[in-house]
């Protein structure tokens, strides 16, 4: 069996836009989602000792490979990144056009999602994704299982838990309540470095410039303003007095 | 921009946030309505008191399941035939899926997350709080159709006093991956333990509790407080704390006067559940949490230090 798992690189501490572009300034530090660790270790407890391979896919910037690297050190077997200038500005309809792309190259049984990336917060790319390699789609899974041919899956909605059930092959985004991240082992870290490390092209992939990145977009962003002001909020530091200071917040607002 | 707006229905029931969504349109311009499940047919005038003039129904057995797949092939055509522009989604686990699986098909624009939409100079602008809330984005599109996804508790769902709408039956035809997915399961909430929804004051607990043990420590703040507890989907899901106590998009909506979160970091997902609250005061070990972009009272610090120190001082207070 094969698992595709889609992780992605992210802008690390508070984010801010780049008034000019208008989008999110990538060039300081990043690091792996870490809602996407969560769909990394259920790969890796779903491979446990088999012969299944788990191959971690990533489009961005060249940086990205650190997060990549880090889904090896946790065990995955193999990682492939999407990288182009041309790419740069994809919104959803681009980038899933873009790792879909990648994906179909892998012909994965299955392919695992986050439950959403920290700095987008949309919470939908694998429903595109899913679309456009014609595949089956099940979001929010909070408890997957593979069996045979088929996974199911236990998921939280609006209305209480449904179980749903998939043929393979499928796409299924976890939820961050699905397991605990393991952290990558010494061995592990020193291990990622002797494993495939693919750096993909838009030519590699077969996919025109025309259709990614701002020219591929269906979405804009006009303008940047600031948030509705908020009265008088307040933030302290625990100093060892924290216990006092909320104490006596509450009693100035009559809330005690 | 002739629009149509997804109403998703549960059992007899239209979602408030997708009438409300409903209801901010038809202020915009002329609007129509899909239903597709069980019971759609009987929902129409609903539909109609809050805005549609005209309702798309589908009770095809193909979207007898609530899953997201079968929903695309049904819009898809529907905008095809009406010649829809505009297409408006309040946000659900299943209407997210519904909206992105539709914009990848017909390689349209999807905005989510937005808060409010308004047509300035023939420009269809949506109001788009990004990065936890800290910038607020005028956002659009380059092309049509154009789809929107709306943040939970965006518009109130106040009837337009709108009349009998047109009702146009779909017959729709699915792709093959489409029809997939099976439910084989349900479990309704149960609705034990003690509402939440009508406390004046709230005590939360999110993962930083650390264990699931750690949540007597929230309710003996809440017991002090005089409150009640609540709790994050990530704890819930967990099995930390039962689903009658969860707070956000897919929990209770709760607004106390007193909301006091501990160890819980603020997605958005959790904070439209309770921003609507009096005061909120958060305690979180991360200085960057997005919590403390809505909180009146941000403590940095350690709840397994602050808390215990906090529920003796309100307890000595109160004796
Ligand atoms: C479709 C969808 C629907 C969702 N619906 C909901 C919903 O209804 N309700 C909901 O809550 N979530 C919901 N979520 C999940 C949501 O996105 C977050 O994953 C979840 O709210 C996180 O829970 P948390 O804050 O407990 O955990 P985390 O995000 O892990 O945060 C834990 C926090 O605790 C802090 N912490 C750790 N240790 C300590 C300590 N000792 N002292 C102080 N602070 C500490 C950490 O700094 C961190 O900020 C939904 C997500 C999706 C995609
Ligand atoms: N650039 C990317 N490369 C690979 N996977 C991604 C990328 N962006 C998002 N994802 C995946 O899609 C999930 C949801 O992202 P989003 O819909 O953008 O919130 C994430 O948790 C990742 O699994």
């Amino acid at each position: 069996m094969r698992i595709a798992v889609c992780v992605k690189h992210v802008p690390e501490g508070p984010s801010h836009l780049d008034p000019s572009t208008k989008r999110l300034d990538r060039s300081g530090e990043g690091a792996l989602n870490h809602f996407d660790a969560n769909a990394v270790e259920e790969a890796l407890r779903l491979k446990g000792d088999s012969d299944t391979e788990v191959v971690a896919i990533s489009l961005g910037p060249q940086k990205a490979l650190d997060s990549l690297r880090k889904t090896l050190a946790m065990g995955a077997d193999r990682a492939v990144l999407v990288s182009d200038d041309a790419a740069v500005g994809s919104d959803l309809v681009a980038t899933s056009r873009l790792l879909a792309a990648a994906l179909e190259r892998e012909e994965a049984d299955l392919v695992l999602f986050g439950q959403q990336a920290s700095d987008a917060d949309g919470a939908v790319l694998w429903a595109a994704v899913a679309e456009r390699l014609g595949l089956p789609v099940v979001s929010q899974a909070m408890e997957l299982a593979v069996d045979g041919g088929s996974v199911r899956v236990k998921r939280q909605t609006e209305f209480g838990y449904d179980t749903l059930e998939a043929p393979l092959p499928a796409v299924v985004a976890v939820s961050d309540a699905i397991n605990e991240p393991r952290y990558p082992s010494l061995k592990g870290i020193m291990g990622a470095k002797k494993k495939p490390q693919d750096v993909l092209s838009l030519g590699d992939l077969g996919v025109d410039a025309g259709d990614v990145g701002e020219a591929g977009s269906r979405t804009t962003v006009f303008a940047l303003g600031d948030p509705p002001a908020r009265g008088d909020a307040r933030k302290i530091e625990d100093d060892g007095n924290a216990a006092q200071a909320i104490l006596d917040f509450l009693a100035e607002k009559r809330l005690v | 921009m002739p629009t149509l707006v997804f109403l998703e229905h549960h059992g007899s029931e239209l979602q408030k946030g997708a009438l409300g969504v409903l209801a901010k349109a038809a202020s915009l311009g002329d609007v129509a309505a899909l239903i597709a499940g069980p019971g759609a047919k009987a929902l129409a005038a609903e539909a109609g008191s809050h805005g549609a003039t005209k309702v798309w129904i589908c009770e095809d057995e193909g979207v007898a399941q609530p899953v997201p797949q079968p929903r695309v092939d049904v819009l898809a055509q529907v905008v095809e035939e009406g010649g829809y522009d505009t297409v408006l989604f309040a946000n659900s686990v299943l209407a997210a899926d519904v909206a992105a699986g539709l914009a990848a098909r017909l390689d349209a624009g999807l905005n989510w997350d937005l808060t409010d939409l308004e047509q300035r100079d023939g420009e269809i602008i949506g109001k788009r709080p990004a990065l936890q809330d800290s910038v607020y984005a005028d956002v659009g599109w380059t092309g049509t159709p154009r789809l929107a996804l709306f943040r939970a508790g965006s518009f109130d769902a106040t009837p337009t006093g709108g009349g009998d709408p047109e009702v146009a039956q779909v017959s729709p035809s699915y792709a093959a991956h489409s029809t997939a997915v099976t439910l084989v399961g349900q479990d309704a909430e149960e609705s034990s333990g003690p509402s939440i929804e009508d406390a004046d004051v709230i005590v939360a607990g999110g993962r930083g509790l650390g264990e699931p043990e750690n949540f007597a420590l929230a309710e003996e703040l809440a017991k002090a407080l005089g409150g009640a507890v609540g709790a994050t989907r990530a704890v819930v899901d967990a099995g930390w704390y039962p689903y009658s106590a969860q707070i956000g998009q897919t929990g209770k909506m709760v607004s106390p006067k007193l909301y006091v979160a501990l160890g819980i970091s603020g997605a958005i997902q959790h904070k439209v559940g309770m921003q609507s609250s009096g005061t909120i005061v958060a305690i979180n070990k991360d200085p960057n949490a997005p919590i403390f972009e809505f909180s009146d009272l941000g403590v940095v610090g350690d709840l397994h230090e602050i808390v215990p120190k906090l529920t003796e001082l309100i307890r000595t207070r109160s004796a």
